[in-house]
């Protein structure tokens, strides 16, 4: 049950291809959108380019968060789910896990790229990879559980935002103090192990939480 | 999991006349204190060596930010509560909660602001404090909004509970990375193993207020709850004849 819905997760996004590139073309945007914003000094995007780079992942990730459970809602899928003897929190966990993989892991090695036009050095890339690649999933990971809680809900994608934002906060500091760490040359082992660290928590209780969440909001 | 009298008072039909007789007390208590707080500490306490006289908004800052995360904490336990044993009145405490808490918040992130200006030389700082307090107004504001974004009252109840769980979870995560990012405000001064650093000749009139910035913290959620059973429960024939005589 768990390997046919994260099979079908990954079918519909194959054959839905916006749903991944419409986040990773406005993740693009967003951070190219910095430069005309702030001016066009090396320096200056030297030092915020982790910065805006994280921070478009994050508004990349919320712009799919409503997407998650609002179509197997529609299409009744999702009442399924929760009428299937195997737990639903590890079916909730299949679905962020695909979810992740088709939206999430293209957004981490897109950054590198994106990263790239505003003057970061190769070590310091490779550090902001590593980061993406163990912060991405934490914030599908939180952003189920918010994402349960508005299902269906008038105005939810405004409502989302605010829920979820606050508990991005931890994911955004050290995933982008992690690059600034290494730049100046402390090492970022000390941030990357606090994001993996909050990724083995969130993975063991975001899924139950948004499973919790989805039986409240269907109820 | 309750003794059976704890159950008596947490049916509505108990707790509302309850809460009645104990309002008026507790809001006396609540400005007996403050007044005598305030008081000794605007007038009486003296001046600070090195702030002058601005370190007494220090009697209303502190007692904001001791029940800002209070009322977080009774908040998250009414959540609690409710989520695990479905016991209404815990919802309504929860519920009203939410804008106390909300404007605890803003009048700490105010009264620092005003604070910060003349001893730090600015408005605002992204200090890990600062910070923190204001991601916990706006994980109030959530729990507010979700709340009111949802018709139904018992689904609401529940929803609004998940995500004051979640948030509780996260709080100390949250406090730690702010931290870790950057610091410019005082350490506590109250909550320390060597004991508080703080003069006594101020550290009373703060522990006045804070008792009493508590005590109406009460005394309001007490109010607040009863308008809330009256809402509710206005269909019940205990309020019926309760309004009868």
């Amino acid at each position: 049950m768990i390997v046919q819905v994260f099979r079908r997760e990954l079918l519909l996004a194959w054959r839905r291809p916006g749903d991944t590139l419409l986040p990773l073309a406005f993740f693009v945007i967003v951070g190219s959108l910095f430069p005309l914003g702030v001016g066009a000094e090396p320096a200056l995007l030297h030092a915020i380019g982790p910065g805006v780079v994280w921070i478009a992942a994050v508004l990349a990730t919320l712009l799919g968060l409503p997407r998650l459970f609002a179509a197997d809602q529609h299409s009744g899928a999702l009442e399924q789910l929760l009428l299937s003897p195997t737990p639903l929190a590890l079916l909730v966990g299949a679905k962020i896990t695909a979810q992740w993989l088709t939206c999430g892991l293209p957004l981490a090695l897109a950054a590198p790229v994106l990263a790239l036009a505003f003057g970061l050095n190769f070590a310091d890339l490779a550090v902001l990879l590593a980061g993406l690649l163990l912060g991405t999933p934490l914030l599908y990971l939180l952003g189920a559980i918010s994402a349960a809680l508005t299902l269906g809900l008038r105005g939810g994608g405004a409502l989302l935002g605010l829920l979820v934002l606050p508990l991005y906060v931890p994911v955004l500091i050290f995933g982008a103090g992690a690059v600034q760490a290494a730049a100046q040359g402390f090492g970022a082992g000390a941030n990357l192990s606090l994001l993996a660290a909050m990724l083995v928590l969130a993975t063991v209780f975001a899924p139950w939480a948004a499973a919790a969440a989805l039986r409240i909001s269907l109820d | 999991m309750f003794g059976p009298t704890l159950d008596r008072y947490a049916a509505p039909k108990f707790f509302y006349p309850l809460a009645g007789r104990l309002v008026p007390w507790l809001g006396t208590l609540a400005a007996a204190l403050l007044l005598l707080g305030a008081t000794w500490g605007l007038v009486l306490a003296p001046a600070d060596y090195q702030q002058g006289d601005s370190y007494r908004i220090i009697f209303i800052h502190v007692p904001a930010a001791w029940l800002s995360m209070l009322t977080y904490m009774v908040m998250a336990g009414g959540a609690f509560v409710f989520l695990v044993w479905r016991m209404k009145l815990a919802d309504m405490l929860a519920k009203c909660c939410a804008p106390l808490g909300a404007a605890f918040t803003a009048l700490t992130l105010v009264t620092g602001s005003l604070w910060g200006k003349p001893m730090w030389g600015t408005w605002w700082a992204w200090d890990a404090r600062l910070t923190s307090e204001l991601v916990l107004l706006f994980l109030y504001l959530g729990v507010i909004a979700l709340r009111g974004a949802i018709e139904e009252p018992q689904r609401a109840g529940r929803a609004t509970a998940l995500l004051t769980l979640v948030g509780v979870v996260n709080i100390p995560i949250i406090h730690f990375s702010v931290d870790w990012w950057n610091t410019l405000h005082q350490p506590a001064s109250l909550t320390r193993l060597d004991g508080p650093a703080i003069h006594p000749a101020m550290l009373t009139p703060l522990l006045l207020m804070i008792a009493g910035f508590t005590v109406y913290f009460v005394a309001v959620l007490l109010q607040r709850m009863r308008c809330e059973i009256l809402e509710r429960e206005r269909d019940a024939r205990w309020l019926v004849e309760l309004d009868a005589p």
